[in-house]
């Protein structure tokens, strides 16, 4: 049977995590219990939410490098506005979920770079998170913090958490008309337009999703850390470009996977405690980060080279 | 073959009056269609009248204006004279146009390459919403290819990036053709079977006479005349924004409709004589590994590439250039220099002055210690001004104040200016007013007699008729090789024709 | 008509206009009293993003999706490989430059070859190697903070004739940039690869060599600010240049580039960083906090390149 490309692009970041994965329960079998799971896994939930969130961004080739303080703004939010008074915690996000909406009109109906915008944007997030919470502290809201600590019995929860945000992405992004819309916007948006679709609606849309996983990914580190700060994040606009790329996604051409997504996090995630299961010192986790980018993304190299060759004969 | 009865023939070789009065219930009316691009009339007052239970075919040579009545009748362009009526009502735009039921494959593929078969059919039909959708895309998709091409071996899961070239044609002719609610009234086929094989260009040709004996039309357009000969009630066809020829597809064989593409009397004004070759090649290129010409052009020549548009010709350019220049280090001596087609997009840069959009391609003479010497520069400027006639008050002005023609000139200087002994053009002359052509025509010729060599890809045939020598390029490859009196509008037009089925 | 001609065409003009406001505002507030050394400490922080801000404006030069993200890895990196092989020794600071010199050119030199050779966009190239760097410069660093030599922190932290030094080694970097852009070959390239790399390709400009010298050049830049902000601030900190990320591209933006590539210029780096520096110590010479500070210069990027939008329009 001949594979698709879309399974493909899937299978080496599927093979890396597991190789990885093995290789950290080979070192320390310990690691392959419920407890041991859920330590490894359970700070990647925030990130594959962040990383779907810039996986829907870049399935319409645009690039969010506000990820990172928005996801920030929205743990402040939930750690203070949202724990005492709910509503007004909700009205906020409702309005965030309309900026991004909003940006993302912008962006086409005056074809800027989206690049510099959520750069703007991300000073103007940064700027709402230091005014809400100017030092570390808050609470995260109870219920949060029971999901994100519940026990489920036999599987972790970090473990059904990214399974199903995997899944409920997967159906919206790659199932459902939207998706369907949505990635042929960034795959060809001129024919979707000359089919009659209003492509800034698809835009808005878009970015309206995007936001609202953020806040997703706000609210589940809160529930994780139980407090927030306003840099609690940072690091999630570079993760998050990272995970998508890891999971298969490409910068342009609609061409996306939120499986993938949800892995490239998960591998992300991982490598880190690879590392220190590997004894050596955790100041060569980032680095490791990038160096797994970057054989992943020679692998892709390879393979696609490999595919093409055969396509040709 | 077959011919529907009352068929609307009209035997007219000028269009402009009609004759016969309408039998069958028109589609798609344009008439008196003018649309201008600066100076270049696209079109000028030409009609095209498609009724409904009839294929019409679309012939004519590059810049006849095949693609730009396209374009009016699917409405993305909207004429700046005439009417245009769907059905009888005027309406515009490309919504009014698929609400009309015309719909159009385009010669450029216009899917979604990261989506799905089906996934793509769900983008252009709108009515396959709610739930299942994707067994009722399946679904039609699938009955509609196995429609037009029975056997055919398309998974309309597998992603369109997937599809071999062939099978992404098919698949957007077949959702083009598809539909429930809303089926097709009129079907515009643009070069259908450029990259189709025989069996399957059959195919395609078969379906299009069931599709009409259904009661609904298509225009076909084609390089293969045999497809329009043998599939086509009337062939209309156009030169220079007009229709010049109207008649029922009996009326036409390959021959007459060759001659009818073409003029029938032109005097000779530029031809040179050929001139006898020195030395080896100064360029060379290997037949294509099919078959073929191999590519060889000498010093002082004028070479020219002609055939229709998208055949290969630019193509052939890149690679001579691409071969002939490194990507990493600057070259100390030039060898070869390109003068570009398409100014907007890879010619000229935009946010310069018209001195800089000059002079960058010889900067190393202009310059010492990598430094760039301003009045060098400057020199260069006003002595290319002075000789090529630059219409402007200053050099240093942007090079978007100047007309398209002068942009032109000036992508000619940068090329001319540098040491280089081979220039290749690439249809450079499109849409530049006639008065810059002649200038231009004049300096090649001067520059040629001094020992440059120019490769020369045209769309028109009046520059053709300046080269020396000229290959005739078809799907990729040279097929034919004129030289002196050989190089007519009539073997030109022969050889970039092809009178059978498609490779 | 000449007027508006001659600010459409020196878009800079405006971040200086809007500097001298903010400045006499700040000044003004305190009495004048602190008007010297305002200005000092604008021209010295400016300076670090002057530096930083050149070199990412030579990449964003050539055009759309080209982006250094390994500036701020970059600095800490130097700064703290400087520092500690310079070891508090006098006799070291040459050395230590020429090494920090050779650390960006062997950074930039990495992130070409992951473009080229990867086949990815500059921002994912340069961000892999970034998260290699700060691994390094942590490992290198291992939470030792190394003091500078005593000449180099005195000549980082003092002036001549009232202007810090600092801003002297950022003015004489500008005039080499501004040289090197408006007057070689090499600047020419780059803003014609900017403009269209398909044209310039098919203008005989190596596009791949010239591609290469900016990163390298850019990265070159980052470590030499991270040398002397180490030199500076009394040592390197593993977050020094954390800042300069966003920083480095926001004054390039605010300074009047054209984010989709082919234009530059060096005034608009200075005025958009004095301006970034001077609304920072307004806002807080008025009383307001980091958070307010943080989201007007979000609003001011934004309304840049809202009014610059325009110029993608054009082609």
């Amino acid at each position: 049977m001949k594979l698709s490309s879309g399974t493909i692009r899937l299978i080496i970041p599927a093979a890396s995590l597991a190789l990885l994965l093995a290789a950290v329960f080979y070192m320390q079998p310990r690691a392959m219990s419920y407890t041991g799971l859920n330590l490894l896994f359970n700070l990647a939930i925030p990130i594959a939410l962040a990383t779907i969130a810039q996986m829907l961004i870049m399935s319409i080739n645009d690039l969010d490098l506000s990820m990172g303080t928005f996801v920030s703004f929205c743990a402040c939010v939930a750690a203070t506005v949202l724990q005492t008074s709910p509503l007004l915690g909700a009205l906020i996000f409702i309005g965030a979920i309309a900026v991004y909406a909003g940006m993302g009109m912008l962006i086409h109906v005056r074809d800027l770079p989206s690049i510099v915008v959520t750069l703007g944007m991300s000073f103007v997030w940064g700027g709402l998170a230091v005014l809400l919470l100017p030092s570390p502290g808050g609470t995260a809201p109870t219920w949060a913090r029971a999901i994100m600590t519940a026990k489920p019995p036999l599987v972790p929860m970090a473990i059904i958490a990214s399974i199903l945000i995997a899944a409920v992405t997967h159906y919206i992004v790659m199932r459902s008309s939207f998706g369907v819309l949505m990635r042929g916007t960034g795959g060809n948006d001129r024919s979707v337009e000359r089919a009659g679709w209003s492509v800034i609606g698809i835009r808005a849309a878009t970015y309206a999703l995007a936001g609202l996983f953020a806040i997703f990914a706000g609210i589940a580190l809160v529930g994780l850390t139980t407090s927030a700060d306003a840099n609690i994040a940072l690091r999630y606009t570079l993760l998050s470009i990272a995970g998508v790329i890891l999971g298969g996604g490409e910068f342009v051409g609609g061409k996306v996977s939120p499986i993938g997504a949800v892995i490239g996090a998960l591998t992300l995630t991982l490598a880190g405690s690879f590392l220190s299961f590997m004894r050596i010192s955790p100041d060569w986790q980032i680095g490791a980060q990038g160096a797994i980018l970057i054989v992943v993304l020679a692998l892709r190299l390879a393979l696609n080279r490999l595919e093409k060759r055969e396509k040709h004969q | 073959m077959s011919f529907l009865p009352g068929t609307p023939l009209r035997q007219n070789n000028d269009s402009d009056r009609m004759t016969e009065p309408l039998k069958r219930e028109e589609v798609v009316a344009a008439r008196a269609i003018k649309v201008t691009f600066g100076a270049v009339k696209a079109l000028d007052g030409a009609d095209l009248v498609i009724h409904a239970g009839e294929c019409v075919g679309l012939v004519g040579h590059n810049g006849a204006g095949k693609s730009t009545i396209v374009n009016v009748i699917n409405g993305a362009l909207s004429p700046h004279e005439g009417t245009l009526t769907y059905g009888g009502h005027p309406v515009h735009g490309i919504s009014a146009a698929r609400a009309n039921g015309v719909r159009c494959v385009f010669q450029e593929l216009s899917l979604c390459p990261n989506l799905t078969v089906n996934e793509n059919a769900r983008i252009m039909h709108a009515e396959l919403n709610g739930w299942n959708w994707r067994s009722r895309a399946a679904s039609l998709v699938r009955s509609q290819l196995q429609k037009i091409f029975p056997g055919h071996a398309i998974d309309c899961d597998s992603t369109v990036d997937d599809l071999s070239i062939a099978e992404r044609q098919m698949v957007e002719i077949a959702i083009s053709f598809a539909g429930r609610n809303q089926r097709p009234k009129l079907v515009i086929l643009d070069e259908p079977t450029s990259s189709l094989d025989a069996g399957l260009a059959a195919q395609l040709m078969a379906y299009i006479r069931t599709f009409i004996n259904e009661g609904g039309s298509v225009l076909l357009i084609s390089h293969i005349l045999g497809e329009i000969l043998s599939t086509c009630d009337r062939i209309v066809v156009m030169k220079d924004g007009r229709v010049v020829a109207d008649r029922a597809a009996k009326a036409f064989d390959t021959r007459s409709l060759v001659e009818a593409m073409g003029n029938v009397v032109r005097e000779q004004e530029f031809s040179r004589k050929a001139t006898a070759r020195t030395g080896a090649p100064v360029l060379s290129m290997p037949p294509h590994p099919r078959h073929g010409i191999a590519f060889e052009a000498y010093r002082g020549e004028i070479v020219g590439l002609a055939g229709l548009g998208g055949h290969g010709q630019t193509d052939a350019l890149l690679d001579l250039y691409l071969e002939h220049n490194s990507n990493w280090w600057p070259s100390r001596k030039r060898e070869i220099a390109f003068v570009a087609g398409d100014r907007s997009l890879n010619g000229t840069f935009p946010l310069w002055s018209i001195l800089k959009n000059l002079s960058i391609a010889s900067l190393g003479q202009l310059s010492s210690k990598k430094m760039i010497s301003d009045s060098r520069e400057a020199t260069l400027g006003s002595g290319w001004k002075r000789r090529i006639e630059i219409r402007t008050p200053d050099m240093r002005n942007r090079i978007l104040s100047l007309s398209g023609g002068n942009q032109q000139k000036v992508l000619f200087a940068r090329a001319l200016a540098t040491t280089a002994s081979t220039v290749l053009m690439d249809d450079p002359m499109r849409g530049v007013d006639i008065g810059t052509k002649q200038e231009v025509y004049e300096i090649l010729r001067t520059e040629a007699a001094n020992g440059r060599t120019f490769i020369w890809y045209s769309t028109e045939m009046d520059e053709i008729r300046l080269c020396d020598r000229v290959y005739v390029f078809r799907e990729g490859m040279i097929v034919a090789e004129l030289v002196g009196d050989g190089i007519s509008e009539t073997n030109v037009l022969a050889a970039s024709f092809s009178d059978g089925e498609a490779a | 008509m000449t007027l508006q001609k001659f600010l459409t065409e020196k878009p800079w003009i405006w971040s200086f206009v809007a500097s001298i406001i903010v400045w006499i505002t700040t000044v003004l507030f305190t009495g004048g009293a602190s008007s010297l050394g305002l200005s000092q400490a604008a021209l010295t922080f400016a300076a670090f993003s002057v530096i930083v801000g050149i070199g990412q404006m030579f990449v964003i030069t050539l055009g759309p999706g080209n982006i250094d993200l390994s500036v701020p890895a970059t600095m800490t990196l130097s700064g703290t490989l400087a520092l500690k092989l310079m070891d508090v020794q006098d006799g070291m600071i040459l050395f230590g430059l020429f090494a920090s010199i050779g650390i960006g050119l062997i950074i930039g030199l990495g992130n070409y070859i992951l473009i080229k050779l990867l086949r990815i966009p500059p921002i994912i190239a340069t961000l892999s190697m970034s998260f290699i760097v700060q691994s390094v410069a942590i490992w290198s660093n291992r939470g030792l903070r190394i003091k500078p030599p005593e000449t180099l922190a005195g000549f980082a932290t003092s002036g001549l004739f009232g202007i810090p030094n600092i801003a002297l080694v950022a003015l004489v970097l500008s005039v080499i940039a501004w040289v090197l852009l408006e007057k070689s070959i090499y600047g020419r390239w780059i803003s014609a690869i900017g403009q269209s790399r398909f044209a310039a390709r098919m203008a005989g400009i190596p596009v791949d060599g010239a591609r290469l010298v900016t990163y390298m050049l850019c990265a070159v830049l980052a470590s030499v600010c991270g040398y002397l902000l180490a030199s500076f601030s009394g040592g390197a900190a593993l977050n020094m240049g954390s800042e300069y990320l966003l920083m480095s591209i926001a004054v390039v933006v605010v300074g009047g580039t054209a984010v989709a590539g082919g234009n530059s210029n060096i005034p608009g780096i200075w005025g958009a960083s004095l301006f970034m520096f001077l609304v920072v110590s307004m806002l807080n010479t008025y009383g307001f906090g980091a958070g307010f500070r943080l989201i007007l210069t979000g609003f001011i990027i934004i309304a840049v390149i809202l009014l610059a939008g325009g110029h993608k329009s054009h082609r």
